[in-house]
């Protein structure tokens, strides 16, 4: 186990003219993510997966609050609580232990000054570089550890074409080797050529180095090709967990089918449709099932109660009433 | 095929922009002599592909007139549109050809309500001018993308999912009936689960209302799934157009090779992870004198540094590489 | 609108010298609107005892030419006032005018506003306005001078909404809005305008700033209409009098204490207002509301 997650609620709570709002964006997380995998973390737009991930960084401020549950990091075979550390410990923690690539993080690259000085600046946010000729070695290494050409070090951003900029992005949030790397939307807006070269880097790192990966985007079909194991989240909770092959041939949450077989693929027309109805608001969310508004087997215990996440074989998790039905019954 | 059997045809359109700092400039084409037609009598979706840079916004701003090529023809029923001038002829030409945007957040101004766009278009296109009739077309617009007056009436952006508005976005260009619609990156802004139900209108207007689109993407999945032709753009050049199936299906420029294999497919393909070369800046390879490919391209080979490739006519699509040079073709053809 | 009482609310509850000037602000408007119950008019002189000090019955004081100080600033404080306004309702006008086409329209049209903009900004108002005065002495009045001022005053603030106009127009909704059939005169009052307001705002209180401040400059130098009360001519007339040295200070004091009051309280709402609209600080209260930090 490189984490767990327990239980774990994360909502923004905000007050606009005087109307306090919550918005509980994380609702219920359970997830044990394992060792050297890549896990992807899959759902629409604004289910919560950037809060989820913000949260396991432990980035959190106002007006994100935790609200319940724990996230536990397995460091040097210790269970270290990660919202028990004290601020320091947790910078600690995001330094060595934790890199967080950010969802558009080709903008961490400053414009300004080449990019050899954001990786000096980005260290010295942390600790003091005694030699400066030792680290630039480092530097270069790293690069061209991960295949990128040399050049890349003494540019500047604008220079780099989008797709090396966030390679370079990733180069740097790694350059110390931490064994977890969580990745929101890495290669969202890039084309479909740099896309493949950005995840082929993040694979080679993980590969390398044997660390964690915890991936987020939308992009089913890049699950497909990168990814271990796969979570399925659907408003502020996951709805089914399982292996890469499992997800993609057995799916058996209804929000997990339809995401699959909407998916068009290159040599066949078979019609497909969009999934009906809208994404439900996360301030004030459906009760039981959340995905019962949508789904074509609702059935009246979905308005009522919230299934059980429940395994299948091989690690395959659903909560569904639907799915489970025999189990249930 | 003569032009005034074709509903737009552009010839040999190029667009010039000068880029960098005054210490270093250089001039780069963003559009480089593309020749791109259709006919008016089988309406057509066609895909216009490639990587980011590769000037696919700038032809399609080039299309709806909202740039002049810096050499080149642009017709529209026979009319060279930038020799139009005038408030009534831009109108003309809008009744016919109206843009998708790719960011349904940015095509609303958030300080209005989303209707008044409806609106304004029904009354300046002269579709209706009482209250009620006016309402009626914007209902009837609506309602052929799936939505309906009364769930849009009276909101503004924010209130309104990315699906929603890039279909009222649709809805809008749809009320002068124009007989082309422009959508550069459409669903790029808008999520997995939402991007069928755009694509497949865009399906049904063809289909319904005969409108060609010019569908401009890189999600070359929901392109095959919907267009009849393609054309692949690289650094401003096409360097393959033709049948959808022949070109992603059988890809053979090699960069149209290296697009096709790139699509991720929802099943685990283990040449996906083979290595690829990617481009370091976007500006050097604009100012390459050859093939704008040379410097990724596996079978590079010497004259395609000197000299920019003509299109060859191969296996009923047009190839910008000399790989295809010694196959038989036609001079008239490639002209 | 979100924009006008939001950004209200919003720098009321977080900005204290906001706070300040907006109690100030409000409770001179209040001032100066006391003016229509005041049981004289400001033409007519000695209706009270002259030279009182300040006391209960003539809070101010009155003046050598026997006039209550509480209700000659009432008066003053409502012309200034209404001379700032209107100067600066007129310079908007045309600001908001040039900036917007200038903009939008773009090419030659843009090049010839922006060469005469550029002329009216290095032009030096004072002189010019000295010499007209001097030309027109006499039928120089409130109006035509704010007239006059406000020719003057639009050029700085067109060039900033002009480069406002020039980041609207790439985005998207123009051209929405064009595809619509929109007309030029539509999109730029319908589309762009509500985004313009707020630098209208801000540089409207700077504005009235400027113009008071010319005022009260030219009716010390005698130079405009001496019969109308404002905070400029009664300081005039106080120096006519030789007010100091006679020792009755309150009459210089009232006036010069109301504009300090006054423009103190319009300078920081000015500041406030811009911090407020500054980008670099928008950013900082979106990074607050998203909590995106590394
Ligand atoms: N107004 C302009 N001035 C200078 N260069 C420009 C201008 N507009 C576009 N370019 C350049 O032209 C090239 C093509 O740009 P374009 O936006 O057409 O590409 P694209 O294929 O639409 O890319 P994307 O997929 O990122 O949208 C880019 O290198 C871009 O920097
Ligand atoms: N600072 C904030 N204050 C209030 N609500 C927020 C804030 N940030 C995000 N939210 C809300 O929390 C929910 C989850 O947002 P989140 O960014 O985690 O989604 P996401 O799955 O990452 O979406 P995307 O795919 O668009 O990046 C959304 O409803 C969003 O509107
Ligand atoms: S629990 Fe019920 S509503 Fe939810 S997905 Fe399963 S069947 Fe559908
Ligand atoms: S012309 Fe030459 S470099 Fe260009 S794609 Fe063909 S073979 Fe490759
Ligand atoms: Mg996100
Ligand atoms: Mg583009």
């Amino acid at each position: 186990m490189a984490l767990k997650i327990e239980n774990l609620r994360a909502y923004y709570r905000s007050s606009e003219a005087g109307v306090a709002t919550v918005v509980r964006a994380v609702d219920g997380v359970n997830l044990t993510i394992k060792e050297n995998e890549i896990f992807g973390i899959a759902g629409e737009s604004s289910c919560g997966k950037t809060t989820l991930i913000r949260t396991l960084s432990g980035t959190i401020k106002p007006p994100l609050e935790i609200v319940g549950g724990r996230v536990v990091y397995d460091i040097k075979e210790k269970e270290v609580d990660l919202f028990s550390l004290r601020s320091s410990e947790m910078r600690a923690l995001r330094w060595k232990h934790v890199a967080y690539i950010l969802q558009g993080s080709m903008s961490v690259l400053n414009p300004v000054r080449r990019v050899i000085k954001t990786f000096e600046d980005f260290t010295e946010a942390h600790e003091r570089i005694t030699d400066r000729k030792a680290f630039r070695e480092k530097v270069n290494k790293h690069v061209l550890d991960l295949g990128l050409p040399i050049d890349v070090v003494t540019a500047y951003p604008h220079q780099l074409s989008g797709g090396m900029r966030q390679r370079v992005a990733i180069a740097l949030a790694t350059i110390f080797k931490p064994p977890v790397i969580l990745a929101d939307e890495p290669t969202t807006a890039l084309d479909v050529v740099v896309q493949r070269g950005v995840l082929q880097l993040l694979k080679d790192i993980q590969r390398e180095t044997g660390n964690t990966v915890v991936l987020v985007t939308h992009d089913m079909a890049v699950h497909a090709n990168v990814a271990d194991r796969v979570g399925i989240m659907y408003a502020g909770r996951i709805v089914e967990v399982g292996a890469v092959e499992d997800i993609f041939q057995r799916a058996r949450h209804p929000y997990t089918q339809h995401l699959i077989s909407s998916l068009p693929t290159i040599g066949d027309r078979t019609p497909r449709s969009a999934l009906p109805g809208a994404p439900p608001s996360l301030a004030n969310p459906p009760e039981g099932c959340r995905f019962h508004p949508r789904c074509e087997h609702a059935m009246d215990v979905c308005r009522r109660e919230v299934p059980p996440m429940l395994e299948e074989e091989n690690g395959h998790q659903t909560a569904c009433f639907w799915a489970n039905r025999e189990a249930v019954s | 095929m003569s032009n005034s059997q074709l509903l737009f045809k552009a010839d040999n359109v190029s667009k010039l922009f000068t880029i960098g700092t005054w210490l270093d400039r250089t001039e780069i084409a963003a559009v480089n002599n593309v020749s791109l037609s259709c006919s008016i009598e089988k309406p057509e979706i066609i895909t216009v592909a490639g990587e980011s840079g590769s000037g696919k916004t700038t032809l399609a701003r080039l299309l709806l007139r909202m740039l002049e090529p810096s050499s080149g023809t642009i017709y529209f029923r026979d009319r060279d549109i930038h020799q139009q001038r005038g408030w009534e002829s831009q109108m003309q030409f809008m009744s016919e050809v109206q843009p998708v945007f790719q960011n349904p957040f940015e095509t609303f101004s958030p300080l209005k309500r989303v209707e008044d766009y409806l609106r304004e278009t029904v009354i300046n296109f002269r579709k209706a001018k009482k209250k009620p009739d006016v309402d009626n077309k914007m209902d009837e617009s609506l309602r052929s993308v799936g939505l309906s007056l009364e769930e849009v009436r009276g909101r503004y952006p924010h209130q309104l999912s990315g699906g929603q508005l890039q279909r009222i976005s649709v809805a809008r260009a749809l009320i002068p009936n124009p007989s082309l619609l422009i959508a550069d990156e459409p669903v790029s802004m808008v999520d997995a689960s939402l991007r069928m139900s755009i694509v497949n209108l865009f399906q049904d207007l063809k289909k319904e209302y005969d409108v060609t689109i010019v569908y401009i993407t890189h999600d070359l999945a929901t392109a095959y799934y919907i267009s009849d032709r393609i054309a692949i753009m690289l650094r401003g050049s096409v360097v393959e157009s033709g049948d959808v199936d022949k070109v992603l299906g059988s890809p053979l420029h090699p960069y149209s090779k290296l697009l096709r294999e790139s699509v991720p497919l929802p099943t685990k393909d283990p040449n996906w992870t083979k290595k690829i070369e990617l481009s370091v800046t976007e500006a050097k390879e604009y100012s390459k004198k050859g093939c704008k490919f040379t410097s990724r391209c596996p079978k590079v080979m010497d004259r395609c540094w000197a000299v920019e490739p003509p299109d060859y006519d191969t296996d009923g699509r047009l190839v910008r590489c000399y790989l295809y040079d010694d196959k038989p073709n036609d001079p008239s053809k490639t002209a | 609108m979100r924009s006008f009482f939001g950004i209200l609310k919003d720098l009321l509850s977080r900005d204290g010298r906001f706070r300040f000037a907006f109690i100030a602000l409000s409770a001179l408007i209040l001032f100066s609107l006391a003016s229509y119950w005041s049981p004289h008019s400001p033409r007519f002189s000695f209706v009270v005892p002259p030279n009182m000090r300040p006391n209960l019955d003539y809070w101010f004081g009155t003046n050598s030419r026997g006039q209550d100080l509480f209700w000659m600033m009432t008066f003053a404080t409502r012309n200034s006032l209404a001379f700032g306004l209107m100067t600066a309702a007129l310079s908007r006008v045309i600001s908001i005018f040039v900036g917007l086409t200038s903009g939008y329209k773009g090419g030659l049209y843009d090049r010839v506003l922006m060469a005469i903009n550029d002329s009216f900004i290095v032009l030096p108002v004072l002189p010019i306005l000295i010499l007209l005065n001097f030309i027109l002495r006499g039928q120089m009045n409130l109006f035509t001078l704010s007239l006059t001022m406000a020719f003057f005053g639009w050029a700085f603030d067109a060039r900033l909404m002009r480069s406002q106009v020039l980041s609207l127009k790439e985005r998207e909704f123009t051209n929405n809005a064009i595809f619509s059939g929109m007309k030029m005169h539509k999109i730029t009052l319908k589309e762009h305008l509500p985004f313009v307001m707020p630098i209208v705002f801000s540089t409207w209180i700077n504005n009235m700033m400027w113009a008071m401040g010319m005022e009260v400059t030219l009716s010390v130098l005698g130079l405009s209409n001496i019969n109308i009360a404002t905070i400029g001519t009664t300081i005039y007339w106080a120096n006519q009098h030789q007010a100091l040295i006679s020792g009755v200070w309150w009459w210089l004091g009232a006036p010069v204490a109301i504009s300090v009051l006054l423009f103190l309280s319009m300078y920081l709402t000015v500041i406030s207002l811009n911090q407020h609209l500054d980008p670099r600080t928008r950013l900082q209260r979106i990074r607050e509301a998203t909590t995106d930090g590394t």
